[in-house]
């Protein structure tokens, strides 16, 4: 049935062309939105996958046909103005004017935020050879690099992308490090128990793994300046706040672009030199608040919404991997694809009458194996295997419950996709009942229509 | 024709992988016996690990669904529908007949 208020929105814009923004778009049409649909992407590409730009992209099993999240035909059903290869420079006052870099302002009635997230880079001068990981144009530009034989490549970070990308490195025969700064890669998200037989994952896959040791810097080969002086390039090894004030339209745009030196090396706190052909740094992403700034909505790591992905206006919601839903901001496939139902939800509805599904999930694909988990661990919670064996890497996997008082928190597969999926649907029931609670809520928040 | 395993090993709920090329996965619906192919049609997770309701397997990856009876999706983020095998049991052993390239589309 259509929401009444549907009808009084007459122009939605949506700030972000990937998973989130596309879902979004979709969703406005499935719940009966037939006003004027504009999606403004700051990239010149129809949206497309990145999970696969760390894995089978990399490799060369999957090509950018594959990547695409919609067909020709689907979108033209959609009826939606693309506005693609623009960027959104600000959302004023009242939250209802989207004003693109070109100086262009979009009246609005109702915004979609989905701007996601730009990967954090290095300090330090641009040389060639470093790469980040999360644009389809960074992941041509490390391929590139990679077809024409073994090469040294160094990852910095031993996260979820560093340790796919290693991992599609050694397919490809490149000698891989990874470097890792904390002790333990991955134990902020798995725990120490488990994370450190996800650790045991690179050495089977023949990948080497320095972990407990920083990086001071990147060492590249000399280049002439204007002045006609030659440096040495040296990065430094402290990740800057990616896109403070969103003034670069292209914060993630391949190294290799720029005219610095070639790196040679990445330089190790503790002093060792590790040689390196290729880089490729993964220490995380940043939200892409920076165009926001100017706006009356709280930012904080994110843009800061209710559990309905509601923001500090009615009339904005935000979703996908910039949105900070009840506290929690996810960087997780997931959640781009699950929170566009309820934003659309409550922003035809004018409040807040659904929570988002509550119950995090992502995977991750690495040297063959494949991990699942679903829930959230807390720090404290006791870990124990139910199936398989942690031992047998590669060889049936094993199945781990996370527990807090005799609860299920979370849970984790290695190649156990059948067990994790009923433990994952067991944790999705049990969160649902507590979220009927959240009937309380909505009651409330219908009688009281500012909240925040 | 391909033998897959007798009638009493794929009790109701239950579902095996043929490792053909491409794989089979075969499942046992309440006790209506299906056949479609292994691979998921969005990305490469193996639907003979799905959650099986009813008529509907849900994929272990990224929660697309696909009706047995046709192979076709039944929701994001799987568009296009996986082929659908013939099923058939002769003296309690249950058979796959592999559908040839052109058939067992629904689409
Ligand atoms: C290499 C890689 C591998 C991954 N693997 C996995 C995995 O295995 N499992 C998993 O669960 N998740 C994975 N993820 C995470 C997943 O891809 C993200 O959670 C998802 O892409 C988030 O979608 P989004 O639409 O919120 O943001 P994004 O995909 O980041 O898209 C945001 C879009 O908004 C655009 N934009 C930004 N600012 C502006 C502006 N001011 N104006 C206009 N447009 C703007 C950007 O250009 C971008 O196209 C991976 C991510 C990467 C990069
Ligand atoms: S692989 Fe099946 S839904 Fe993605």
């Amino acid at each position: 049935m259509r929401p009444p208020t549907a009808g009084r929105m007459r122009t939605v814009t949506v700030v972000g062309a990937s998973l989130a923004g596309l879902y979004a778009a979709r969703e406005l049409r499935a719940q009966g939105f037939d006003g004027r649909l504009v999606v403004v992407g700051a990239e010149p590409h129809q949206p497309y996958d990145r999970p696969p730009l760390s894995k089978g992209f990399l490799t060369g099993a999957c090509d950018e046909g594959q990547l695409a999240l919609s067909e020709a035909e689907e979108r033209a059903e959609l009826d939606a103005e693309w506005m693609l290869g623009t960027r959104a420079r600000a959302l004023d006052a009242r939250g209802r004017t989207v004003v693109l870099d070109d100086g262009r302002a979009l009246a609005s009635d109702g915004v979609v935020i989905a701007t996601g997230a730009s990967a954090r880079r290095l300090r330090g001068p641009a040389l060639t050879g470093v790469h980040t990981l999360r644009t389809l144009d960074d992941a041509r530009a490390l391929r590139a690099e990679l077809v024409h034989g073994p090469r040294r490549v160094v990852i910095v970070g031993a996260g979820f992308i560093g340790a796919e990308t290693a991992s599609s490195c050694v397919t490809l025969g490149h000698d891989v490090t990874v470097v890792e700064a904390a002790p333990l890669p991955l134990a902020a998200t798995l725990g120490a128990e488990m994370a450190s037989v996800c650790a045991g994952l690179h050495a089977r896959g023949g990948a080497r793994l320095v972990a407990g040791v920083g990086v001071a810097g990147l060492r590249g080969t000399a280049r002439r300046t204007s002045e006609g002086t030659e440096l040495h390039g040296t990065a430094r090894g402290t990740p800057e706040g990616a896109e403070l004030h969103g003034t670069s339209p292209n914060t993630s745009a391949p190294h290799a672009s720029s005219s610095g030196g070639a790196v040679t090396a990445v330089e190790l706190s503790d002093g060792r030199l590790l040689p390196a052909d290729v880089v490729v740094v993964g220490i995380g992403a940043a939200p892409r608040t920076g165009w926001l700034a100017g706006s009356p909505l709280a930012l904080d790591d994110g843009v800061l919404c209710d559990d309905g992905c509601v923001t500090t206006l009615p009339q904005v919601v935000a979703v996908g991997d910039v949105a900070r839903v009840g506290g929690l901001r996810a960087e997780h496939w997931t959640s781009a694809t699950e929170q566009p139902r309820v934003a659309v939800r409550n922003l035809l509805a004018g409040r807040t009458v659904e929570a988002a599904r509550p119950l995090p999930y992502f995977w991750s694909d690495q040297y063959g194996s494949r991990l699942q988990f679903a829930g959230r661990r807390r720090e404290g919670d006791t870990v124990r295997i139910v199936e398989g064996s942690p031992d047998a890497l590669g060889e049936g996997g094993f199945l781990a419950v996370y527990e807090h008082r005799g609860r299920r928190t979370a849970v984790l597969a290695l190649d156990r996709a059948r067990p994790f999926m009923k433990a994952r649907r067991g944790l999705m029931a049990a969160a649902e009942d507590r979220a009927g609670e959240y009937g309380e809520y909505a009651r409330d928040a219908a009688r009281e229509p500012a909240r925040m | 024709m391909i033998p897959v395993c007798r009638l009493e090993d794929l009790p109701a709920g239950e579902s095996v992988r043929l490792d053909t090329t491409p794989p089979v996965a075969v499942f046992n619906a309440d006790g209506e016996l299906f056949a479609i192919d292994d691979t998921c049609s969005h990305q490469d997770a193996s639907l003979s690990q799905g959650w099986l309701e009813g008529c509907l397997v849900e994929c272990p990856l990224h929660a697309a669904s696909f009706d047995l009876r046709t192979g076709r999706p039944t929701c994001l983020p799987a568009r296009r529908p996986v082929r659908t095998h013939q099923v058939y049991v002769e003296d309690g052993v249950v058979h796959v007949r592999l559908a040839t390239a052109e058939e067992g589309s629904a689409a």
